[in-house]
């Protein structure tokens, strides 16, 4: 089946058995392979893309079904070639990884709560990646790279919507 | 972890959706697909056919409508937990809605889904059955709906019949003008499987007294069971007359016993999340000052 997908901004058509996932679609026929394969059966959140602005498990959807929607991968999130979001440095930064394979999920996870507020509580970050699974930091540093980057965004300069600035 | 290949249809209308569901017993629903989507990975369904009623219209959307509130089969649950329409009608649904899953899986997951998959732990089931919501489905003879109590049967068994479609559930509304909420949850890690949950929605009088009660526990047993505690009607509720009755309640259930949690563990746990619930329902219905909910 063809399906028309919108990554990233663009559009690519791809040709998929509708058993295909959007992991695998976006992995090896569109070759972004920033959302990691994990345990592919929707509990580690390694797949995590957005569609439409919503964090979701690429694994849990299949190609077929996405064609239509807006979807974000990790690779969408850099404002240019070679750059980090505010959010992917602050994970540099606060050494909020380890060995990497959880990270692109993390960072969806956690950039549809700061896309919500600037001001979110340490509950609001537990909750918002709490569907994504790290084997490595223990999750510690992972919280403070999130709140650091909320502290930055908040302190910004950025042109912002009036509520955001009055709260 | 890659599902067994399948035919997928997106059909234009309900009744072409009931048509196919009853031509191919092998052909199954998918909507959000957070818990089918697995199943087929790990080659536990293999059906031949997917058909998919995410988009069709009509299926999705809350609404209120004689003293129910109307949640559409395809209506996210995430949408369900930011309505305030759920909030301020069904506040026991809004209290269980953050249970479900993981902010992802609530992004695509349905709430008629999460009927239709009658998991025995699950929050939406237990909440439709605490307050006696209908299910309301097409069928290829047209439109019927049936209570949740006489919907589920077991663990993923339920009453619908091959060529049956759940098209909504119609929670009741409370109309009294105090009313309480409780729900708490046990599993082994945050929105995991619950080893026992429990819900209570309570309404009091000026005075206090309690004017009606609802409480059920999910995990338990099979299926989510509304537990009878009307003796408590009538009066004001205080903790020792809530955990005797609860422990009574409770004492009879019939209860899963598995590597996560004994039978008596799980009517232990459920004695204690249900007074835990009710206390919490009757205390936050005795805050409202009257006239405060609706």
């Amino acid at each position: 089946m063809k399906v028309e997908l919108r990554v990233n901004g663009q559009i690519r058509i791809a040709d998929v058995e509708p058993r295909q996932t959007l992991l695998d679609t976006l992995r090896d026929d569109l070759h972004l392979t920033g959302a990691h394969a994990g345990c592919e059966h929707g509990v580690c959140g390694a797949c995590t893309v957005l569609l439409d602005g919503d964090a979701v498990r690429s694994c849990l959807i299949f190609a077929v079904q996405a064609d239509g929607y807006d979807i974000t991968t990790v690779e969408g999130l850099a404002p240019a070639p070679g750059e980090l979001s505010v959010l992917q440095d602050a994970f540099c930064e606060a050494h909020g990884m380890q060995c990497g394979y959880c990270t692109p999920g993390m960072i969806l996870s956690a950039h549809t709560l700061l896309q919500r507020t600037l001001t979110p509580s340490r509950e609001d970050i537990v909750d918002a990646i709490s569907g994504n699974i790290c084997r490595c930091t223990g999750y510690g540093q992972i919280v403070e790279a999130v709140e650091l980057a909320a502290d930055r965004l908040r302190n910004s300069n950025a042109l912002r919507a009036t509520e955001e600035v009055s709260k | 972890m890659k599902p067994a290949p399948f035919e997928y249809i997106r059909p234009e209308s309900l009744a072409q959706v009931c048509e196919l569901l009853a031509d191919d017993e092998d052909a199954r629903i998918i909507a959000g697909g957070q818990t089918l989507v697995p199943m087929l990975a790990m080659r536990l369904a293999r059906p031949a056919r997917l058909i998919d009623i995410l988009r069709l219209p009509g299926l999705s959307g809350i609404r209120e409508e004689d003293g129910a509130v109307v949640v559409g089969a395809t209506t996210r649950q995430a949408h369900a937990l930011q309505s305030p329409l759920i909030a301020s009608a069904v506040p026991l649904l809004a209290q269980a809605l953050p249970w479900v899953g993981h902010p992802p899986t609530r992004n695509r997951g349905t709430v008629g889904g999460s009927i239709a998959n009658a998991d025995p732990s699950a929050e939406i089931p237990l909440v439709a059955v605490t307050l006696g919501a209908e299910i309301v489905f097409a069928t290829p003879q047209g439109a019927t709906s049936m209570p949740a109590d006489d919907f589920f049967i077991g663990p993923m068994v339920t009453s619908i019949m091959p060529g049956d479609c759940i098209r909504a559930v119609r929670f009741p509304v409370w109309k009294h003008s105090r009313v309480g909420v409780g729900f708490h949850e046990i599993s082994a890690r945050k929105s995991d499987f619950a080893f026992v949950s429990a819900a209570a929605q309570v309404a009091v009088d000026a005075e206090g007294r309690c004017i009606e009660i609802a409480l059920g526990v999910g995990g338990v047993g099979e299926r989510a069971l509304r537990l009878d505690v009307s003796h408590l009607l009538g009066t004001r509720l205080d903790a020792a007359s809530i955990a005797e009755t609860v422990a009574a309640a409770t004492a009879g259930l019939e209860a899963a016993n598995d590597l996560h949690a004994s039978a008596d563990y799980r009517r232990r746990v459920a004695a204690t999340l249900g007074a835990r619930a009710l206390g919490d329902a009757y205390a936050n219905a005795v805050e409202h000052p009257e006239g405060a909910v609706r």
